[in-house]
C-alpha cells in the first residue's frame, strides 16, 4: 500500500498556490507603487513602498470602520446567545406543549434566505428611524441568527446529564439560578462556538450594512472596501493596500479561533 | 458530583420519580426565557417576510404605511415575461450545475487526499480554509483586480501563454470567472465538511476493502462514497440554499453586468427595490427566492435527507 506521497503534495501545492497567490500578490501589491505592479507584476517590490500602507493606517475611516465592524459584532454576538441561550434551556430541559411546534418555528428560520427580508426590513428600519442607527444591523443580525445558534445550544444542553439539575435543585437551586451559575458555564465551549460563528457572520456581512447606512459615520469594513475601491479605481497598489489590512483582523481571528469555527461549521451544518 | 450526592441516596427515587421542575411553577420561566428570542425573531424574521409575501401582491414605492394598490399577480406575470429574470433563472441553473458537477467534486477530492496521513496536511487545511473568513467584498474586490483585462495579474501571468481572456468583462466568460471566485472562497468549507464527514468513518471498514483486494477507486465508490452519503447530501443543500441568494459577490464583482449576463435574482431584486423603489415588483422577486428555497428544502429533506438526519445529527462536532 505505501507508496510515495510526491504526487499528493504536488496537487496540494497547486491548490495552495490557487489560494494563496492572490492574498500575496495582495500583501506585496501593497508595498509597490500602481506603476511598480504594471511594470514587475511578479516580483518583490523595488524598492519597498510603504505608504500605501501607512496612507491607510493614518486615515481616520479606517480605523472607525474598523471599530463600527467590531462593535456590532460584538453587540450582535452578546444579544443572539444570550437571547438563544435561554431558549435553548427551555427547549432542551423543560415538557410542555406545544414545545416542539415552538422549535419548529425557529428551525424553520434556518430556510429563509436573508435577502428575501430585506426590502420590508429596510422599509420598518425607516418607519422606526433606526437608519444609519447599528442597533437596526445589529437587532436584524441577532434575529437571523437565532435559528442557527438555539439549535446548537439545545443540543449541548441536552447533553447535560439530569442528575445535575436534580443535585442543585435540591440544593435549593432556582431555574434561573441553575441556568445562569451551572449550565451556562458547563456549556463554555458550545457557547465559544456560536459566539464565533456569529462574530465572523456579523465581520463579513455586507447586504443589511449596505442598505441600512448610507452615512459614511456609520460603515463596517466591508462598506468601507467597496467604497475605497471605487474611490481609487486606478490607484490599485493602494486599494491592495487597504484589502490587506482590512483581511488582517478576519485572518487574525481565523488563526486564534480556528479550532471553534471550523468545529462549529461542521456541525452547524450536520444539524441545519 | 460524588460528594453531592452521597448521603442523598433516599431522595433520588423520589425526584426522579416526580421531577422537581415540574412543582414549581414552570409556565413563569418558560415564558420570560423564550419571549425575548420569539419576540425578536418574530417582529424582525417572521414579519418581513409576510410583508413581503404580502407586499408582492401590490404596486408599492415603499412609502406610506402598508400598500395599498393591488394588482394581484401583476408583478409576477411582468416578471416572469421579463427576459432579464428569465436570464437570472438561468444563471442560478448554471452555477448550481457548476457547484455541483465541478466545485464539490473538487473538494471531496482534496478533502480524500488530505485525509492521508500526508506531512504538513494541518497547514494545507488552515490554508484551504482561510479564503472562508475573508468577507466576499474583499474576496470580490480583490478579484476584481486580480482578473482585471488589462492590469490583472490572471492576464500577466496567462498572457505568457497566449491565454489572456476578458474574465468578467466579457458576457461568456463572466459567469464561468465568478465560478472561479466562488470556488476559491468555498471549496475549503466544502472540504471540511467532508473531512468532517469522513474522519466518522470506521476504518475497519476501509481496511476490511483493502484485505479483499479492492483497488483504491473500488474502496472509494463503494464503501467510502457511500458512507460519506449524509455529509455530501448536507453540503449539496448548503450550496443550493447559498446559490438561491447569491448576492454579494456578484454584486462587488460586476454588479450582474456586462449587460446582465451575470445578474442573479437578489441582484435583480436589490435593483428594483433600492435603485428604482419598485418594492412591490421587486418583492416579487424575492418571494420567488423565497419559494424556491422552500420547496427546495422541504422536498430535499423529505426525500434526499430523511434517512440521515438523525445519524447526521450525532455524528459530527467533537472530531477533532
Amino acid at each position: 500500500m505505501r507508496r510515495t506521497t510526491l504526487p499528493l503534495h504536488a496537487v496540494a501545492w497547486i491548490v495552495g498556490a490557487f489560494i494563496l497567490v492572490p492574498i500575496v500578490y495582495a500583501l506585496l501589491g501593497g508595498f509597490k507603487s500602481t506603476d511598480q505592479l504594471s511594470t514587475n507584476p511578479f516580483g518583490l517590490p523595488d524598492p519597498w513602498v510603504t505608504e500605501n500602507y501607512t496612507q491607510v493606517l493614518g486615515s481616520g475611516s479606517f480605523w472607525r470602520q474598523l471599530w463600527n465592524s467590531t462593535f456590532i459584532a460584538v453587540a450582535t454576538t452578546a444579544i443572539v446567545v444570550l437571547l438563544s441561550a435561554m431558549a435553548a434551556y427551555v427547549f432542551a430541559r423543560f415538557a410542555f406543549r406545544g414545545r416542539e411546534l415552538l422549535f419548529t418555528v425557529f428551525t424553520v428560520g434556518l430556510m429563509f434566505p436573508f435577502a428575501v427580508a430585506i426590502l420590508p426590513i429596510f422599509v420598518m428600519l425607516r418607519t422606526l428611524g433606526l437608519l444609519d442607527n447599528p442597533l437596526g444591523v445589529i437587532l436584524t443580525q441577532a434575529a437571523f441568527g437565532l435559528p442557527l445558534t438555539i439549535i446548537i445550544l439545545r443540543g449541548f444542553f441536552r447533553s447535560v446529564p439530569g442528575e445535575i439539575e436534580e443535585a442543585a435543585t435540591i440544593d435549593g437551586c432556582t431555574p434561573f439560578g441553575f441556568f445562569w451559575r451551572i449550565l451556562l458555564p458547563m456549556a463554555r465551549p458550545a457557547l465559544a462556538t456560536v459566539s464565533v460563528l456569529a462574530v465572523v457572520g456579523s465581520w463579513n456581512n455586507f447586504m443589511l450594512p449596505l442598505v441600512v447606512f448610507s452615512d459614511e459615520a456609520a460603515w463596517t469594513l466591508p462598506l468601507g472596501v467597496q467604497q475605497f475601491q471605487g474611490q481609487y479605481t486606478s490607484d490599485i497598489a493602494r486599494v491592495l493596500a487597504y484589502l490587506v489590512l482590512a483581511m488582517l483582523p478576519a485572518l487574525g481571528f481565523y488563526a486564534v479561533a480556528e479550532r471553534h469555527l471550523i468545529g462549529g461549521l461542521t456541525a452547524g451544518a450536520t444539524k441545519g | 458530583m460524588t460528594t453531592l450526592t452521597r448521603g442523598r441516596q433516599a431522595p433520588a427515587p423520589a425526584a426522579r420519580a416526580r421531577p422537581p421542575r415540574r412543582r414549581r411553577r414552570p409556565w413563569m420561566t418558560i415564558t420570560l426565557f423564550v419571549l425575548p428570542a420569539l419576540v425578536l425573531f418574530l417582529l424582525l424574521v417572521v414579519a418581513p417576510i409576510a410583508v413581503a409575501l404580502y407586499a408582492s401582491a401590490f404596486k408599492w414605492n415603499g412609502f406610506g404605511g402598508l400598500p395599498t394598490n393591488f394588482v394581484g399577480w401583476d408583478n409576477f406575470t411582468r416578471l416572469f415575461g421579463t427576459e432579464v429574470f428569465r436570464q437570472d433563472v438561468w444563471h442560478l441553473g448554471v452555477i448550481i450545475l457548476l457547484s455541483l458537477g465541478v466545485q464539490l467534486p473538487f473538494s471531496l477530492a482534496i478533502a480524500m487526499l488530505l485525509h492521508r496521513r500526508v506531512r504538513g496536511r494541518a497547514v494545507y487545511r488552515l490554508v484551504f480554509f482561510a479564503p472562508y473568513v475573508l468577507s466576499e467584498v474583499i474576496t470580490g474586490v480583490l478579484f476584481s483586480l486580480l482578473l482585471s483585462p488589462d492590469a490583472g495579474l490572471a492576464n500577466q501571468l496567462l498572457g505568457a501563454f497566449g491565454l489572456e481572456s476578458a474574465w468578467l468583462a466579457d458576457t461568456g466568460t463572466v459567469l464561468p470567472s465568478v465560478f472561479l471566485v466562488m470556488t476559491w472562497k468555498y471549496f475549503g468549507f466544502h472540504m471540511m465538511i467532508y473531512l468532517a464527514g469522513r474522519q466518522n468513518i470506521p476504518e475497519e471498514l476501509i481496511e476490511a476493502a483493502q484485505i479483499d483486494g479492492a483497488t483504491p477507486w473500488r474502496v472509494f465508490r463503494h464503501v467510502t462514497l457511500p458512507l460519506l452519503g449524509p455529509t455530501i447530501r448536507i453540503s449539496v443543500f448548503l450550496s443550493v440554499i447559498y446559490t438561491i441568494q447569491l448576492f454579494d459577490l456578484v454584486w462587488i464583482l460586476t454588479e450582474g453586468g456586462p449587460s446582465h449576463a451575470s445578474e442573479t435574482m437578489a441582484v435583480t431584486m436589490m435593483e428594483f427595490g433600492f435603485g428604482r423603489n419598485q418594492v412591490g415588483y421587486a418583492s416579487a422577486i424575492s418571494v420567488v427566492m423565497f419559494g424556491l428555497s422552500l420547496v427546495f428544502a422541504l422536498v430535499y429533506q423529505r426525500f434526499v435527507m430523511r434517512r440521515d438526519l438523525e445519524g447526521a445529527a450525532t455524528s459530527m462536532g467533537d472530531h477533532r
